[in-house]
């Protein structure tokens, strides 16, 4: 199984509830950018390991994120 | 490839203008999802309460009406009397329901309005800057309890949901949290609920959530959702509070 995790970027407001949820503990901040908003935005960081449980898009107040896979 | 999420096409795809991690975005999206669910966004009407909610209409997809603070109830009435094969929604805050709206929540219970009502109970008034709530706990803080609420002084927290559980025509009030998964997923079945009740023509129901306003709380979104697991939800008692049998 491929996952695919996409992060509407420009929307996330840092908040790092999908963080929080996250039992593979692979998402994280990226402190390195900022969004429009002038948030450090979410990004996965081992997408390997995401078992797509789609904890971080349920919890996600701002429909940040989509998930497909194959 | 198969889609594993996606937003809800109960939702406009627009910006939401509240803050990080506040649960008021949350909900919106259980509550589309629901009706999208069960086929109902074309024909659901939503009213819109005053509050950090105000601007709900501008992201749900179905109709939407906004009424005066703390009168969504009535409205609600209005439209379900003259649309009683529509889905009709009332989401109001907890100063818009427990304080401005006291009345006309509790008339629409006893005279068991067929529609359905999202109580969202963040234990204070979000949208003014922080003051207190009749839902705000005690020893809690608020722009008008600096010292936090007193007992003596400002009465103990109202529960809403056993409140109007007293009402016969109340036939299902459950109390819910969206502050992680497994309690997001049974707030999810709650409203599902509520709305099949509601077509079913059992009555008025009710689902309170429980929710995090992570700025007017001084909290991380994180901070603020441990916070109403270990003292909201201590006070507000989670689960089923009523269901009429049929
Ligand atoms: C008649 C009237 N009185 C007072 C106000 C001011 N006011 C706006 S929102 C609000 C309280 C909102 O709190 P709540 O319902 O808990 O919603 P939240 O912002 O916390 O989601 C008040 C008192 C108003 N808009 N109209
Ligand atoms: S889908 Fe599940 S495992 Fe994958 S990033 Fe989201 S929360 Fe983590
Ligand atoms: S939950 Fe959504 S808004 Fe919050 S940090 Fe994650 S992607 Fe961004
Ligand atoms: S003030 Fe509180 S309730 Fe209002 S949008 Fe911000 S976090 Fe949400
Ligand atoms: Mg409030």
């Amino acid at each position: 199984m491929t996952v695919f995790l996409h992060f509407n970027r420009d929307r996330c407001k840092g908040c790092e509830l999908c963080v929080s949820v996250c039992p593979k503990h692979i998402l994280a901040l990226d402190m390195a950018s900022t969004n429009v908003k002038g948030y450090h935005p979410a990004g996965v960081t081992d997408p390997a390991s995401c078992i797509a449980c789609a904890s971080c898009a349920k919890i996600c107040p701002d429909s940040v994120i989509s998930i497909e896979k194959e | 490839m198969t889609t594993v999420y996606r937003k809800s096409a109960g939702l406009q795809d627009r910006e939401l203008h509240y803050c990080p991690g506040c649960s008021h975005g949350i909900v919106h999206k259980l509550v589309a999802e629901c009706m999208e669910e069960l086929g109902l966004v074309d024909t659901a009407i939503l009213v819109c309460p005053v509050g950090c909610s105000v601007f709900a209409g501008n992201y749900f997809a179905c109709d939407c009406i906004e009424a005066i603070h703390g009168r969504a109830p009535a409205v609600a009435t209005a439209v379900k009397r003259t649309h009683p094969d529509q889905l009709v929604v009332t989401y109001q805050g907890d100063g818009d329901l427990a304080s401005i709206g006291t009345a006309e929540i509790v008339h629409a219970a006893m005279r068991g309005e067929k529609f359905t009502t999202v109580f969202i109970n963040n234990a204070i008034y979000g949208m003014t800057g922080g003051q207190m709530a009749p839902t705000t706990l005690l020893g809690q803080r608020a722009t008008t309890a600096p010292m936090g609420r007193q007992k003596e002084l400002h009465g103990s927290p109202i529960r809403m949901a056993e409140l109007l559980s007293t009402m016969d025509g109340l036939a299902y009030a459950e109390r819910v949290c969206v502050a992680d998964i497994p309690h997001l997923n049974k707030a999810k079945k709650a409203i599902k609920k509520a709305f099949e009740l509601q077509l079913a023509g059992a009555g008025f129901t009710f689902v309170e959530v429980l929710s995090a306003c992570p700025t007017n709380w001084a909290m991380t979104p994180v901070e603020a959702n441990k916070w109403l697991l270990e003292n909201m939800a201590a006070y507000y008692p989670l689960g089923v509070i009523k269901e009429a049998q049929a």
